[in-house]
């Protein structure tokens, strides 16, 4: 993978607005689990068949700001991650909270190894 | 006075179920917020339980009508992984075959498409050409859905020259039936009516929502993976079919032109095929991250693998094209008449099962 | 009266109405049931007819695997089918959860919530088993139709 640049918490809706206004499309995140307290969450953009990527490393505990106000269609693929990280997307343009893919009765964060449940919250 | 109509989960115009909260002023759709899940099974962390030549088997079965390719987007990745060469002959060969899936796939769709607007029997014509489409894959390979002929490093059959020469013959009978059914599909007064004009996407929407394949050439962008010239596609000469007016004629008119573009793929690669292996073998485990793009019947596909030189991977991570589809789909349908949303909701092409995966 | 409960016994065993259903199938399973209802395969000269809604079906096609969101809408489907009903399992996902057996979101096979009468395999099942299925659950039907 190439073009991959590292990016904070702080600096996240900033930079990706400033993608936004270089004309590049929004194309998914990958979110992969590092240890008990972090994710690993790729932002893939694409502009005129070229990639580009961020590297956030998210702490599990704290809110992750959603681009969902930048680019409308993050909405989908945060929700999904919510469902199946356990993390939290703050100011989703539509929170499914957790039910997007999963029915409420599911409890269990399946991507998790060691991860926490809904229920004991 | 607001009122919500559920559309789905299970509708006599969708095959698969998806459901979608409609709401409505008047016959004149408001809004529209999605509710998926039912097909939801979580094949993405099978990559835990299965080795990574096991999983060739579970993506072709992220989705049944594009198997073959989602297997080659696959095995791509883990070839750029481990830094396999694949040869030329297996390089082509997946080129033909991934055609004839998106052939299938478009002539499916145009028959489910011309079912929602009520033309039944030209559903049962293009279904009946599609079958022509499934009976050179099941002679070429053994099966007609999920045809399995991707392996890593190359694939698992070859083409004897009896063979190329019957598909070349059969082909000609699957594009006479696709220009017999231009009239009724492009022409048509009825189908004109219903189609232009409606579930307009500009092509700044469709690029701000990220919207993917003939859904974003239907709004005037010329951008498809295969100009990426993975496989054979950078060899055999390949232009992108885009049409201006993003409306739901628009999209059907790609997929239309795509049919026989296909065809016509198909022969190029045949034409071109070189002698040779079908495949290398190969040795080790796949380690490092990748990040790989192809084209699908239903647009842009995206694998992103993280490997750590155990037989399973790490992580696998598809992104397909309805899911990318579908914020398109709904900034398209306020503003429609509740009578054109099968229309519109079959216009992107939906394929529920890999959309959730 | 009588004439009128043998008529639609007959009927019902002669042309039975089926509605197909995806649980969490992976498509395969679908397109193989929708080509049997188009030319090349065509179950209608048997007098099947597919229909969009379960108060009209005397068969269930399901195909896919059962997770814990779809379950609730099967088994609303299959309640609101009129008695006597059969139903089908359709390829190795509908008999066992399949291949997805393993996922977290996948609960089983068809019959952890419906009972089903015959069970198709394959992956994806052919047209032509599939018909056969059908008209094995017709026997079903026959055999109400002779105790009757
Ligand atoms: S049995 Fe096979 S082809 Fe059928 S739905 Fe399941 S995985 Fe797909």
């Amino acid at each position: 993978m190439n073009n991959v640049s590292d990016i904070t918490l702080d600096a996240l809706v900033a930079e990706v607005l400033k993608k936004k206004n270089d004309g590049w499309r929004f194309v998914t995140l990958s979110c992969t689990e590092l240890d008990e307290e972090s994710c690993d969450i790729l932002y893939h953009f694409d502009k005129d068949l070229a990639s580009s990527h961020f590297r956030l490393k998210a702490p599990k505990a704290t809110p992750i700001p959603s681009i969902s106000s930048v680019y409308f269609s993050a909405f989908l693929v945060e929700n999904e991650i919510q469902d199946q990280f356990n993390l939290k997307f703050d100011g989703l343009a539509v929170d499914f909270e957790r039910t997007l893919l999963l029915d409420e009765e599911v409890t269990t964060t399946p991507f998790c190894r060691y991860g926490v449940s809904r229920a004991n919250q | 006075m607001k009122t919500i109509v559920p559309f789905g989960p299970q509708h006599p115009v969708l095959p698969e179920p998806i459901h979608l909260n409609l709401e409505v002023e008047n016959e004149i759709v408001t809004g529209a917020i999605p509710a998926i899940g039912y097909v939801h099974r979580g094949l993405e962390k099978l990559c835990e339980i299965r080795d990574f030549n096991q999983m060739i088997q579970v993506c072709e079965r992220v989705c049944g009508i594009c198997s073959a390719i989602h297997a080659q987007c696959y095995c791509q990745c883990i070839e750029e992984m481990m830094g396999v060469e694949v040869p030329d002959r297996a390089r082509y060969l997946r080129t033909i075959w991934g055609e004839l899936h998106r052939m299938h796939s478009h002539l499916l769709w145009l028959g489910l498409f011309a079912d929602s607007f009520g033309f039944e029997s030209l559903f049962m014509q293009c279904w009946k050409i599609r079958e022509k489409v499934m009976d050179i894959m099941e002679a070429t390979t053994g099966n007609r859905v999920v045809i399995s002929v991707n392996i890593v490093g190359g694939v698992r059959r070859n083409l004897d020259p009896e063979q190329i020469r019957w598909v070349l013959s059969e082909l000609k009978f699957v594009e006479e039936g696709v220009k017999s059914v231009e009239a009724a599909l492009l022409e048509d007064y009825t189908v004109k009516r219903r189609l232009k004009g409606k579930g307009v996407l500009t092509k700044e929407d469709a690029l701000l929502l990220g919207a993917a394949g003939p859904t974003l050439r239907g709004s005037n962008v010329a951008q498809d993976m295969r100009q990426l010239g993975y496989a054979a596609y950078g060899e055999i000469g390949f232009e992108p079919v885009v049409e201006p007016d993003g409306d739901s004629y628009s999209r059907n008119k790609v997929r239309f032109r795509e049919t026989l573009q296909s065809i016509e793929l198909v022969r190029r690669a045949i034409d071109k095929l070189p002698e040779g292996d079908i495949s290398v073998k190969v040795k080790g485990r796949p380690e490092g991250e990748v990040y790989h793009r192809v084209e699908q019947p239903r647009g842009e596909c995206v694998y992103y693998l993280r490997g750590n030189g155990s037989k399973n991977l790490e992580r696998l991570r598809i992104r397909t094209p309805t899911f990318a589809n579908i914020p398109p789909l709904l900034t398209m349908l306020p503003g429609s008449e509740l009578a054109d949303v099968p229309v519109l909701i079959l216009s992107i092409d939906p394929c529920v099962s890999c959309t959730e995966r | 009266m009588q004439f009128i409960k043998n008529f639609i016994a007959k009927s019902r065993a002669k042309s039975p109405w089926i509605m197909h259903f995806d649980c969490g199938s992976c498509n395969g399973c679908d397109i193989e049931v929708l080509a049997c209802l188009t030319p090349m395969y065509d179950v209608e000269r048997f007098g099947v007819v597919n229909v969009g809604n379960p108060k009209h079906a005397d068969v269930l096609l399901v195909t896919g695997t059962v997770n814990p969101r779809n379950q609730k809408v099967l088994r609303n489907l299959y309640d609101q089918m009129p008695d006597p009903k059969g139903v089908i399992a359709i390829g190795s996902c509908g008999l066992s959860g399949g291949i997805f057996r393993d996922c977290y979101n996948v609960v089983g096979g068809v019959d952890k919530v419906i009972p089903v009468d015959v069970y198709v395999p394959g992956c994806p099942a052919k047209p032509e088993a599939i018909i056969d299925g059908v008209v094995k659950a017709l026997g079903k039907f026959e055999s109400l139709r002779r105790a009757g």
